[in-house]
Order: structure tokens, then sequence, then C-alpha cells
């Protein structure tokens, strides 16, 4: 057997492992809860001591999609019974669905404007990371830096001019002007992050392309961009994480027809204050997609941020 | 057709045609590619920063907008600095980010270096150590307010039962003592593993000779501790400050949302009291000047903290 100076013994290993798993416990405990609480009726989300167990019930995710109205037991008996489980569960509480909610709506933006953006920051920025890494373009390293450097900017700070802009040209509260918006703050990051995968990929490979009476673009399409298809994926990753998570321009920009979940999510009311396990439906259905997609991405992902951070 | 007009056609295709058949050149290429990017940071990037150092000298107020705009100078910087709001504010941000980095930096290097210790498993344990990075600081931070709730919240009742107070004695976001630390422990929850994945990073990357080396000059654990481990990660760890800092100095979504900047306003951070300036109380001109104030002080104590950087990389 072999004998390694810098391999841990095996208690060290068992004393470490303990501590980071005691760690990630408590961790996703925050995590654990909402969906827990999603599960809950609102009497039992707001019950002290706070319920471990307790019976599930998806009241929190019907009063997430719907609106209510409450009516009269005597006028609630005069109606044919319930035809599915999301008006027996509203019968319940002496109230009739009276419409769908808006989640719908503001979930559908912020699939519109993630993806939009995701898609036009990776197109754009693939191209001019190419261009960055291959040709010699006057200034190309101060204008990397610059680039980089609004992002120092507060979000706030760079809304009050896009504020002042958008309303002049009609694009406050549209998708387009969403879209346009957080592909200018992403693109970047994507570009930075694009050039140092690009960079890798050995020049060589397209000039054998372009003696072989390849054009240019056809070198590019054909020969660098399978090769860099690891590297625009995972930068597609943050992009989307981005345009998905963000919630400062969202608030000051949007207020209907291209809202996106995070400004609506905390301002689901129900009866008597804030209806805990709706939040919390809302919050599952939205922040689950971003959790699967980490844990099946995680080898892309986590070389994707320590390679960003560490390359500037 | 005659071979007479096959020759007229050939000879009149204009050079530009003709280089389009060939393939663009590399120079036509290179524009094309950069040009939509520089395009679009120019209009959404630099022409409203532009905008904003114009605004920073006017009393222009954008819920106003028929009134008559008039340059007054540098009145709008003369007031701020002197405003003791904002100097409150400021002093609320380093609280904020002064605690966060610390608490980031010793969590964060101390897992990293546990999860170096290749248990089996470790992979997995990382990965969800790393999911409050990827999620929404807003809804997260909504979510919270729940867990900090006096007598129902989770977060109440865990302190209780293992410190025996009651739970309905102390409001993590009500009381002015306890909001400012409410604050810094989610954005520790959530921004500790940014900082372990830059520092596993940094461990990973010293070479295993350098530990055997010392074996060899029989150097004890903790020497080598100090003299290898935390000189070699020092770069990487700093690098994380560094972007964490900035991160932190910008925060809005998180604190909007657990404490609104209250209460009073002894968690109003930069951000914040910019939001309120800029779209609340609409002072347009005034609050332009505040956010190049910001953007300064930012790009300056970054530029510095760099050049520090770059001097421990060298040596």
């Amino acid at each position: 057997m072999s004998y390694s100076v810098t391999e841990p013994s095996s208690r060290q290993k068992w004393i470490a492992g303990a501590l980071v798993i005691l760690y990630a416990l408590i961790t996703m405990a925050p995590l654990v809860w909402i969906m827990m609480t999603s599960f809950k009726t609102p009497p039992d989300s707001i019950s002290y001591p706070p319920k471990v167990f307790y019976q599930p019930s998806l009241e929190g995710y019907v009063n997430l999609f719907t609106t209510r109205t409450r009516v009269s037991p005597e006028r609630l008996a005069e109606l044919p019974p319930p035809t599915n489980f999301a008006e027996e569960i509203v019968r319940n509480r002496d109230m009739v669905i009276a419409g769908p909610s808006k989640f719908g709506g503001r979930f559908l933006n912020s699939v519109i404007i993630g993806f939009g953006s995701t898609f036009l920051s990776i197109f754009l920025g693939t191209l001019a990371a190419y261009a960055f890494s291959r040709f010699k373009i006057p200034l190309a390293d101060d204008l990397l830096f610059f680039i980089l450097s609004t992002r120092m900017m507060p979000p706030i700070a760079v809304a009050i001019p896009i504020f002042l802009m958008y309303r002049k040209l009609g694009l406050t509260d549209t998708h387009l002007g969403m879209i346009l918006l957080y592909t200018a703050v992403n693109i970047s990051l994507a570009v930075w992050l694009l050039k140092g995968f690009i960079d890798e990929i050995p020049r060589e490979y397209e000039e054998a392309a372009l003696i072989d009476g390849y054009t240019r673009f056809q070198a590019f399409y054909k020969v660098v961009l399978p090769q860099a298809a690891t590297g625009i994926a995972s930068t597609a990753i943050f992009c989307l994480i981005f345009a998905w998570n963000e919630y400062a321009f969202a608030v000051l920009l949007t207020s209907g027809t291209a809202q996106t979940a995070p400004p609506f999510i905390p301002t689901i009311i129900g009866v008597g204050g804030l209806d805990w396990p709706a939040i919390a439906a809302g919050a599952t259905l939205f922040l689950l997609p971003v959790m699967i997609f980490t844990v099946m991405l995680r080898k892309h992902l986590l070389r994707g941020i320590t390679f960003g951070a560490v390359r500037k | 057709m005659s071979d007479k007009t096959i020759d007229r056609v050939a000879s009149a295709t204009p050079a530009r045609v003709a280089r389009k058949v060939k393939g663009l050149s590399d120079r036509a290429i290179a524009w094309i590619f950069v040009g939509p990017t520089i395009f679009l940071l120019l209009a959404i990037n630099i022409f409203p920063l532009i905008w904003t150092i114009n605004l920073s000298f006017t009393n222009f107020k954008a819920n106003r907008v028929n009134r008559a705009v008039e340059y007054i100078g540098l009145r709008n910087y003369e007031r701020i600095l002197t405003d003791g709001d904002i100097w409150l504010s400021m002093q609320a941000t380093a609280h904020f980010l002064f605690w966060t980095l610390f608490f980031q930096v010793l969590l964060g290097f101390t897992l990293a270096w546990l999860i170096n210790k290749k248990f089996r498993g470790n992979d997995m344990w990382t990965t969800i150590i790393v999911l409050p990075m990827m999620l929404s600081p807003a809804v997260v931070g909504n979510f919270w307010t729940f867990l900090y709730q006096p007598q129902i919240g989770l977060f109440n009742y865990v302190v209780s039962f293992f410190t025996g107070v009651d739970p309905s004695s102390f409001d993590m976001l009500g009381s002015v003592d306890l909001a400012p630390w409410s604050i810094v422990i989610v954005d520790t929850w959530m921004w500790t593993p940014f900082v372990m994945l830059i520092c596993l990073a940094g461990l990973r990357s010293i070479p295993d000779y350098i530990y055997e080396a010392a074996e060899i000059d029989r150097a004890s654990k903790l020497r080598q501790f100090f003299t290898i481990t935390i000189p070699m990660v020092l770069p990487f760890l700093m690098l994380a400050v560094l972007f964490r800092g900035i991160e932190n100095f910008k925060m809005f979504d998180l604190v909007v949302q657990l404490t609104g900047g209250g209460p009073g306003s002894v968690t109003e951070m930069a951000s914040i009291n910019l939001k309120r300036e800029a779209f609340e109380k609409w002072r347009t001109g005034y609050s332009s000047a505040f956010a190049i104030i910001l953007f300064v002080t930012v790009f300056g104590l970054a530029s510095i903290y760099v050049k520090a950087l770059n001097k421990v990389k060298e040596r």
C-alpha cells in the first residue's frame, strides 16, 4: 500500500465529513421549511410551536393560483357540489373561486424574459468573445475592463437614467425593455467568461480549417462553436440564473404586463395578513427549478463560478 | 447567353461582392462580431452613465417633467457630503460589509479546508451547501421574514430551543439592536458558499510536492498550515472578498425584503437610501449625484484593493 503525506487520515476525514454535513443540514433547513410550509394550511403555518408533522394540504397552491371571494353559508349551501379538489378546499373556508390569480402570468414573464435575455446575451456574447479572443481589436483590454467595471454600479444608480430613457422610448413595463436591460447587464460577464473558454481552444484547429478552404465564418461555427459548447452552456446558466433572480430593476421598471415573479411573490396577500402557505408555494415553484438545475449541472456550475472569479 | 455576356458580368462584379464569395476579411468579421455588443453597452450602460453625470448637476425631478431644469453646479454634491442621513446609511453599509465579510471568510475558508480533506461524498454535500447562493435574494429574503417571526418563526423557535430564551421575547427584524444582525445572518447563509468555492479552488491549486518537501524538512502540520496553506490560498481569498465586497456594497434586494431599511433607518443601506431619494422623493438630480459618489467610492476602493492583491500575488 502506498503512503502519502498529503492524504488525510481516516479519522480526520470522519471529523471533516461530520462537520461539513452538519453545516449542510443547517443550510438546508430554511429551504426545506419553505417547501414544508407550502403544503400546510394557513392555520398550521402559523401555529406555535412550529409544526413539523402535519396533514399535508394543497391549499397554499390553490390560493397561489386563484383569487377567491367570501360567500355566506346560506349561499354556499345553494351552490352545486364542488367539481374538483381546488373548489372543495376553497369551499371549506366559506369561499368560492372567483378566477385565476396573476401568478401564472408573472411566472410566464420570468420565463420569457429569462430565456430571451439569456439567448441574446449568449448570441452576442459568443460573437464578441470570439472576436476579442482571435482578432486584434484596438484597446481590447481597456474595453474589456471598462465593460466589466460597469457592473460595479449599484442597480438603483443605473435604474435612474434607464427609467427616464425607457419612459421616453415607451419601453417601461415591456418584455423587450427587460430583455434588453438584462442582456446589457449580463453581457459583460458573458463576454468575459466566454473569452476564457475560447482562449483555451487551440488556434491550430481553425487554421487547419481555413487551409482546407473554410471561410473564417465557417471555421467559427463548424470548429470553434462545438469546441466551446460546454463553456457556452455554463455561461448560459449563469445568465439565466441572474435574469431569473433579478429584483431591483424588475421592481422599479415593471408593474404589470412584464412584471416577473420575484417582485410579485412577496405581495401575495390572503385574508387578514400575508398568506404564508401561498407565498411558500410560489417560492417553491420559483426556486425549485434553480435547485434542480444546480444539482444536475453542478460540475459545470461550480467550475464556472471559480473560473469566472479567478480569471478576473 | 453568349460568352461575351459572361465575361462582362464577371469583370463587373464589384470587389465587395467578390470578397463576400471568398469570405469576409478578418477585420470586417471582427467589427461585425463586436459591433452589436458595443452598441448595446453604449446604449444601456455608457449613455445612461453620462446622462446620470449630467443630471447630477441639475435640480431635475422626474415626476415634474415640465418644470424648467436648472444647472446648479456642485450644490447636489455639497448637500450629500454634509447630509447626516447619507452618513448614517454609509455607516449601516460599513457595518453590514464588515461583518458579512468577516463571517463569510471565516466559515467559507473553514468549510473549504474541511471539504478538501476529501471525505467520501464531499461532492454531494458541496452542492447542497452551494444551493442558497443560486436562489433569488428577494424571494428568499421575503421568506426569511417568516422564519424571523417572534412567536411562530422557525429561527426564534430554534434559538429558544437551544438557549431557553422565550421565542416571543425578541424580534430580529423589529428591534433596533437586532435588525442589523438579522441581515448579516441571512447574507452569510446565502453567500458563504461563494467564498468557500473560491477557497476550495485555491486549496486544490496547491501542488502536493510542496507539502511533501515540508514533511521531509520535518515541518509540523501547524507550521505547514501557516507557511504553506494560508499564504497560497490568500490571493484566492482576497479575490472572493473583493467580489463579495462589491456585491454587498450594492446590496438592495435582500435587505429591502427583510427589513425595508427599518426599524427607523438602522438598516437603511446606501442603495436603499438611494432608491428612496430617487423613486419615492423623486429628487432625481440629487440622487444622481449620490449614485455617482457611490460608483466612484466602489471603483476607488476596488482599485486600491486590486493593487494590494497584485502585491500579494507577486510574493
